[in-house]
């Protein structure tokens, strides 16, 4: 049986098998930052054993920083500490750290494509479970928890079961208005968030081919939120030109020789999936998450489930109600699903030479200093403050509730995250989940909307 | 740190909580995930719950003591951290019986000797009934990989690789490096990515 794209990964990377035990399989590449990774070099300290080989790893800091602009002040003495430990066991283990301030530094997910380090065919993992926004370069990218990070650094490799492989073919031409953030809400509103557990997920069709890498990012993000261990799409020509001529990607000669191998990795015709899901999205509308897991959504037109759900009571909504027209307090555009310059293009794009509705305060959050400095060069953070935006500095910010950006407990934010898991954005704080668009629609109209409604403020 | 203790079986009361995909953030809040050590995570778990609700399963004095957790299905959806692994060890549970558990939560699971068993949803359902009517108390035993008491008497799938590490207290990593020399050889001489990778720390 020929081969999918999975397999060859695999295949490529099997060091072992052996019956009764997990494959030993080779990881080309791992990411870190500082939330995950303080007791893994504990792990190692522990056993007396050191990192393999240090270039295989680039460290960022994102989680626990605050995103105002004296952000080197950090308040919480935890979070404090827990940066400073990062810095001290990657200056001792040798591994390159993207630090504030030194152009390089972002969220994890945005920082590893932008350097070039996630090529296609390579094994990469990192101590967070959207490690699979990578997989849109046709890697095989995925979440491991610390010990298993510690593995890594011990040895270069982790013990793994071979995964089960789900083809999801997009058909149809994504509509005008929607984007790849749409398209995998869609698709974990669909086959809910247990949907592709124990499966890597090959997107496919010719509207996954038409999307720019950062939508493809976009779209590999969030597998994790039905379930799936990774998400991957096969290289092509717009993976190829991404890469080119970043700090990490493969210089002179030896690029074409990559570019060469590289096409080769791609599903083979009359390969085997162990399931297939087909949907369609001509019809697709911009989507938009009602409840307390990533699941919970619909698209605009559509109304909540007639059965009451007791997500309902936490996010203050009724049955069989329309999302469109519900009030909003807080707009927030950034995280590793949305915050990449093309989100910001967008959001800038609705917003230039308009004012957010005066209930709601807007945090822009780019994902890296090369998102920040690009967007300041083209003159977007000009839009963003005086469309009453707030254009802060690069992290995680508001995706997680774990530094100083929060959404108060009671209000009610739309936003580009991935997540709107009970308490996620801050204690009692409810989320709606959508596209950038979407975000910056329903923060000019003080209520969730997915075109231009013009707010009677103004 | 790695635990070295090997372990056979587990005995103990059961606490029911058979609310399906309980999330990471949910089992312990992003907001306590600053610590850099294992331990101070328990007295945070499932903080959420405990406050919206004074009868939540762990809010009763009566499960205080309960090693075996009953859920419901895909719990530990969400994010990687191990942290959600140990804050349940901290309360004093070693097992979780569920209908499903999410990939990561069950990798980061194996590692820490905590014990995931996966049975139907309808026995799930019948013994957190069981825990809630009256006191149930459950009999793990991981060399056979059964789950009785004077009710229940179930088989359950165990990794054989899990199995072999829980039962003589030996950890995963000890295997990785038993195999360092081909690990190495592999990566010299296999599809070398690492010739693609150029350093770029420098520029």
């Amino acid at each position: 049986m020929p081969d999918n794209i999975v397999e060859k990964i695999w295949q490529q990377h099997l060091i072992k098998q052996q019956n009764g035990f997990p494959d030993i399989l080779g990881i080309d590449f791992a990411l870190l930052h500082e939330v995950t990774s303080a007791q893994a070099f504990d792990m190692l300290d522990d056993k007396n054993l050191g990192v393999y080989d240090s270039s295989k790893f680039l460290a960022t800091i994102d989680h626990s920083i605050p995103t105002r602009t004296n952000r080197h002040e950090i308040h919480d003495p935890t979070a404090k500490a827990q940066i400073e430990l990062l810095r001290k066991n990657c200056a001792k283990h040798n591994i390159p750290i993207c630090d504030l301030d030194s152009t390089r530094q972002g969220i994890v997910h945005v920082v590893g494509p932008e350097m070039g380090v996630t090529q296609p065919g390579m094994t990469l993992v990192c101590g967070d479970s959207h490690t699979a926004t990578h997989g849109a370069f046709g890697a095989l990218a995925f979440g491991i928890g610390t010990s298993t990070l510690a593995h890594v650094f011990a040895t270069g490799a982790i013990l793994m079961n071979q995964p089960k492989v789900m083809q999801v073919a997009f058909t149809g031409e994504l509509p005008n208005g929607t984007y790849a953030k749409d398209m995998i809400m869609h698709l974990i509103a669909e086959i809910g968030i247990g949907g592709a557990t124990q499966h890597v997920i090959e997107y496919t069709g010719a509207a996954v081919r038409a999307l720019s890498m950062e939508q493809r990012m976009t779209l590999c993000n969030m597998s994790i939120e039905c379930g799936a261990i990774a998400g991957l799409i096969a290289p092509d020509q717009t993976t190829f030109d991404y890469i080119k001529d970043r700090p990490y990607a493969p210089q002179g000669p030896l690029f074409a020789q990559a570019v060469e191998y590289w096409q080769s990795l791609c599903s083979e015709p009359d390969c085997s999936y162990d399931s297939t899901i087909e949907l369609n999205i001509a019809e697709l509308k911009p989507m938009i998450s009602w409840g307390t897991n990533p699941q919970q959504a619909i698209q605009s037109h559509q109304k909540t489930p007639d059965e009451h759900n007791a997500a309902m009571d936490y996010v203050k909504l009724n049955t069989n109600q329309k999302l469109i027209g519900t009030p909003i307090q807080w707009a927030f555009i950034g995280s590793c699903t949305n915050g990449r310059i093309e989100d910001l293009r967008i959001v800038a794009d609705i917003l230039r030479d308009r004012k957010i509705a005066t209930a709601v305060t807007m945090y822009v959050v780019p994902g890296s200093e090369q998102v920040m400095l690009q967007a300041k060069a083209e003159g977007l953070d000009q839009i963003f403050e005086t469309a009453g935006a707030e254009f802060r500095l690069p992290g995680c910010s508001m995706c997680l509730g774990m530094n100083d950006d929060k959404v108060p407990a009671g209000a009610r934010c739309i936003s580009t995250t991935n997540r709107n898991f009970i308490g996620r954005q801050g204690t009692g704080s409810i989320t709606h989940l959508a596209s950038p668009a979407t975000v910056a629609y329903s923060a000019l109209a003080g209520f969730i909307c997915t075109e231009f409604i013009q707010h009677e403020a103004s | 740190m790695y635990k070295k203790i090997a372990k056979h079986n587990i005995q103990g009361l059961c606490a029911p909580m058979m609310i399906d995909d309980i999330d990471t953030d949910i089992i312990i809040p992003a907001q306590h995930l600053t610590q850099t050590s294992q331990s101070g995570f328990g007295q945070h778990a499932f903080a959420r719950l405990k406050k919206a609700n004074t009868d939540f399963v762990l809010n009763q004095k009566r499960y205080q003591a309960a090693k075996i957790l009953i859920a419901g299905d895909n719990f530990g959806c969400g994010s990687s951290r191990e942290h959600a692994v140990w804050a349940i060890q901290e309360l004093g549970f070693e097992a979780i019986i569920a209908p499903s558990f999410a990939d990561i939560f069950s990798n980061n699971a194996k590692k820490n000797g905590l014990v995931l068993i996966e049975l139907s949803t309808d026995t799930c359902q019948q013994m957190a009934q069981f825990a809630e009517a009256e006191n149930l108390y459950l009999s793990i035993d991981l060399a056979t990989a059964n789950v009785t008491s004077k009710h229940f008497n179930h088989a359950f799938n165990i990794n054989p690789f899990f199995q072999y590490c829980i039962t003589h207290g030996s950890n995963e990593v000890d295997y990785l490096l038993q195999h360092m020399g081909q690990i190495k050889a592999h990566k010299t001489a296999a599809v070398n990515h690492s010739l693609f990778i150029q350093n770029g720390a420098s520029q």
